[in-house]
């Protein structure tokens, strides 16, 4: 028996990712230098008419306004309470299965709940009057509503993976460092994080990622047509709307780009953030 | 240099008692093992001393000053991991040097401190590795040295030798004897292995289910366990039941049963029922069935383990001893069997426990 | 001290945001019960009539058959195709194994918005777009490599002696299969059939941007519902939500019996 024989098996998986995954991607890569009117030949004319068009270019903008603070309130809110529950709390087995929820149950789900709770009429609002707040903001239906769903999604997410990955560090770690003098701010600073930074830096580019692909909730809980008109929508515009598949593809592909350009700046600061060296984490306990 | 260690503690997770009033007081320099099979609370106990676990009740006195409600940074203690537990993000230099450096030691006097420490357990020439890069025997120096650079007052050792493999365990072991008797190091040092207990230890606690069972010098454990539990532990692997046929005046009594007879120390009088223990190296064999104050039995195993075999003996009364010995009978031999005077343990059925 | 304190404020923060979860969720099952409800902490009356109105209005028996084909031809394909790669994965090294990896990966880290549109167009150019074919194949993208990702520990569990066991004592590769492998592996395949499940019913992009008329899943009638709120009264629409929140409640807590909740999301490091 030839012991390559059974490399075979994964061609079916590999070819159909091919053809449905990479062939689509360079085919919106070729569509989108190929613009659906004038000339014929590769043109960069799409590209320029984005970035020269201050209503498209503002999606940037928009977006990144949306997904960068956000990204950061996210990860490090959900690094601080992963690891305060790195040894496990009460209810935890409860309180992990909760947040499972918003995961499971998907952008549109949590974004019709947004809408009611967080409503003008809706409970938090009801229970602000109470407590006697006179001037209500209004929390759906703008950036503010977007922002509330973007984490209400990611926090979960983001807690969960970070929870999964702190709890592998090697418990003995942090004993020895505290046998060996250490404060816990200085084990935290001097042994845990150097070896939580790999971990939050995929987190925070996979949360990045996310939030910059936003669209339900841009549109469900937002202002599509302006403080939250983000890429994505702009795109689905192209495409659905205009029918104009050559623009559609440029603006998926500058979407795709500026997300490259997140992890980009992640890598590089994590080269900055975390010593050299290689990590001791296993699958994670919990 | 201390004094004393003195600590008396309890601890309960739930319902279960994992430490019940476990005290002791340790003097300065000397090497206490903790030793029991896993679960009897050894490895807690030592958790407790660092001030890694809370104790549900005790405290713990190092001469006048009170450690228990220290956190374990302010304990001034060392302590080895049974994983080594060492950083893999810092170098072995930055390892040994942690503990330094977190006491905001200056740096030259560090790198000066970690340079001897380092050659004194010979790892000169791998300050720039890091723990990945190590072999076990390796990462195991390191995890001393890094104890031992800070100058512990108390050394802590939690089972440090279990990830090695045989060969190196054995010289491990050496150079951790030669270590606390060239600094005299006060050490507590936790294990499940009864050699490395014997070798290294002053004083010997055998623990069991969170209770201490015997206290007493590597010597005392060997030859006189209190009761049937650490007689198992470390060695006493034949039990025979027999009867007390006479007691003398001076307290010594005369044991009797499957054609054996036997002399030892037991408070019980003519009649009793007793536990013979005694350990496989005690067990004569000879040809002369008929030999004095023996018994006959009939080989059936035989074992060869390198120098000597291990051989079982069926006896007539239908008991089965277990003999070490130095030429091999054939299976099925007659045989006659003697124990060794003074190598047997009588235990009376209240230290069965 | 000072840690307790932190210690506290980290427990309020995520019981709060846990009742926040709550809140959210059972907001809508209650507004889907209400007769009437407007800025009252209840609704003065209840009604179930809202679920059968959405059950006519948003032609929900053609909408849940379109979903329960989609979820349950995405699972399928997704075990066919995925556990032999899985098991090779699991038990061979090859020269490309690193890069066939990277391919399996990025469908699961690039969002479905930036792929999902050149696949929407390649698809709607050989006329497979809006259907439910197409529904099935573009949900199969990122939904392949979830099974793979999972199914790879639990094929990595299985010890290679096992097999190497049976083949001695006679089985054929094909018996070594059939009666070592596959039952070792059904917990996995278990597993993540039901992650896949749950993710193909809650997934919304793809689906989306490749659904028609008559190839909507259960969640895009949902976002089409909710987009168009003041078309049809908002109660009908949460009676909507909340029957696609029990459906993906139903296979949740099946999942939650074989995975810990931190294994739903994506496996740091590691592979």
């Amino acid at each position: 028996m030839r012991r390559g024989g059974l490399v075979v098996l994964v061609l079916p998986s590999v070819l159909y990712l091919v053809v449905m995954f990479v062939y689509p991607f360079g085919y919106g890569v070729f569509l989108s230098l190929h613009p659906a009117k004038g000339a014929s030949g590769a043109s960069l004319a799409n590209y320029l008419g984005f970035f020269g068009d201050p209503w498209q270019l503002r999606t940037i903008a928009v977006t990144a306004s949306i997904a960068v603070p956000n990204t950061i309130v996210t990860v490090l809110l959900a690094l601080a309470v992963a690891y305060a529950m790195r040894r496990g709390i009460w209810a935890e087995r409860a309180i992990t299965t909760l947040l499972v929820l918003p995961i499971a149950l998907g952008t549109v789900l949590v974004a019709e709940g947004i809408n009611g709770f967080y409503g003008p009429k809706g409970w938090l609002n009801q229970l602000l009057q109470l407590a006697g707040v006179a001037d209500l903001p209004r929390l759906t239906h703008n950036y503010t509503g977007v922002m509330i769903a973007l984490f209400v999604q990611h926090f979960p997410f983001c807690f969960l993976m970070l929870l999964g990955y702190i709890s592998g560090i090697d418990p003995a770690l942090e004993s020895s460092a505290r046998v060996l003098g250490a404060r816990p701010w200085v084990v935290f600073r001097r042994v845990m994080w150097p070896l939580i930074a790999p971990g939050a830096a995929i987190a925070f580019a996979l949360v990045f990622v996310m939030n910059f692909g936003v669209f339900p909730s841009a549109v469900l809980v937002g202002q599509p047509a302006g403080a939250t008109r983000t890429i994505a929508i702009a795109a689905y515009q192209q495409a659905f709307e205009h029918y104009d598949m050559s623009m559609a593809s440029a603006i998926a592909v500058v979407m795709g780009l500026c997300q490259l350009l997140g992890l980009a700046v992640v890598v590089a600061l994590r080269g900055r953030l975390a010593a050299t060296g290689v990590a001791t984490v296993g699958a994670g306990k919990r | 240099m201390i004094d004393r260690l003195r600590f008396k503690l309890s601890k309960h997770f739930g319902a279960k008692n994992v430490l019940d009033d476990f005290a002791l007081e340790v003097h300065g320099g000397e090497f206490v093992t903790f030793l029991g099979p896993s679960g009897c609370g050894k490895s807690t106990a030592l958790n407790l001393l660092a001030g890694l676990l809370q104790p549900t009740a005790g405290e713990i006195w190092l001469d006048d000053e009170r450690l228990d409600p220290l956190p374990p940074e302010r304990r001034g203690f060392g302590m080895v991991f049974q994983n080594y537990a060492l950083f893999p993000h810092l170098s072995v230099f930055d390892n040994v040097a942690f503990g330094l450096d977190v006491r905001r030691v200056a740096r030259a006097s560090i790198a000066e401190r970690v340079r001897r420490m380092l050659a004194l357990v010979k790892l000169e020439g791998l300050e720039a590795r890091y723990p990945a890069q190590l072999s076990g025997g390796q990462q195991q120096r390191v995890a001393i040295a890094r104890a031992l650079v800070i100058e512990p007052r108390v050394l802590l050792l939690d089972e440090p030798l279990s990830n090695l493999d045989a060969k190196l365990r054995l010289d491990m072991r050496a150079e951790i004897k030669r270590l606390h008797q060239g600094l005299g190091l006060t050490s507590i040092y936790v294990t499940h292995d009864q050699a490395e207990a014997l070798s290294l230890s002053d004083r010997i606690v055998v623990m069991r289910e969170g209770r201490v069972m015997q206290v007493g010098a590597p010597a005392d454990i060997h030859d006189r366990p209190r009761n049937l539990f650490v007689a198992d532990f470390v060695g006493y692997r034949n039990v025979l039941t027999l009867m007390v046929t006479a007691r003398g005046v001076d307290g010594l009594v005369t044991a009797e049963g499957s054609g054996l007879r036997v002399r030892g120390r037991a408070e019980i009088g003519p009649g009793g029922a007793v536990l013979a223990a005694v350990r496989p190296e005690d067990v004569r064999l000879s040809d002369d069935a008929g030999a004095v104050g023996g018994a006959r039995g009939m080989v059936r195993l035989v074992e060869y383990q390198g120098r000597e075999y291990d051989v079982e003996v069926v006896l007539d009364s239908g008991a089965v001893l277990k003999a070490r010995v130095p030429a091999a009978p054939k299976i099925g031999d007659a045989v006659g069997l003697a124990l060794e005077p003074g190598r047997v343990v009588l235990l009376t059925p209240e230290h069965v426990a | 001290m000072r840690g307790r304190v932190w210690r506290l404020v980290v427990f309020v923060f995520i019981v709060g945001f846990t009742l926040n979860l709550v809140g959210i969720v059972s907001h809508v099952a209650v507004s889907s019960l209400a007769r009437r409800w407007f800025a009252t902490p209840l609704p003065g009356a209840f009604t179930t009539e809202w679920y059968a109105y959405a059950w006519h209005e948003f032609q929900l028996p053609q909408v849940l058959t379109v979903t329960a084909t989609v979820a349950a031809s995405v699972t399928a394909l997704a075990l066919l195709l995925g556990f032999p790669a899985a098991y090779v994965l699991a038990r061979r090294g090859f020269r490309a194994k690193n890069a066939v990896l990277l391919l399996y990966f990025l469908p699961l880290l690039i969002p479905q918005m930036t792929y999902g549109i050149p696949l929407a167009t390649s698809l709607y150019r050989y006329r497979i777009g809006g259907t439910v074919a197409g529904v099935i194949l573009a949900n199969l993208v990122p939904m392949l490599p979830l099974a793979i990702f999972v199914l790879l520990p639990f094929v990595e569990q299985i010890s290679e002696s096992l097999e190497w066991a049976a083949r001695v004592h006679g089985a054929g590769r094909w018996q070594v299969f059939r009666r070592v492998v596959l039952p070792l592996a059904l917990p996995g395949l278990l597993t993540a059939g039901l992650l896949v499940l749950v993710n193909t019913v809650a997934n919304f992009e793809l689906t989306f941007l490749l659904s028609g008329a008559g190839s909507q899943t259960l969640v895009v009638a949902l976002y089409y519902a909710v987009f168009a709120a003041g078309m049809r009264p908002i109660y009908s629409v949460d009676a909507m939500a909340v029957i696609y929140m029990g459906i993906v409640l139903l296979i949740l807590v099946a999942a939650l019996r074989f995975v810990r909740p931190t294994q739903m999301v994506f496996r740091l490091g590691g592979k």
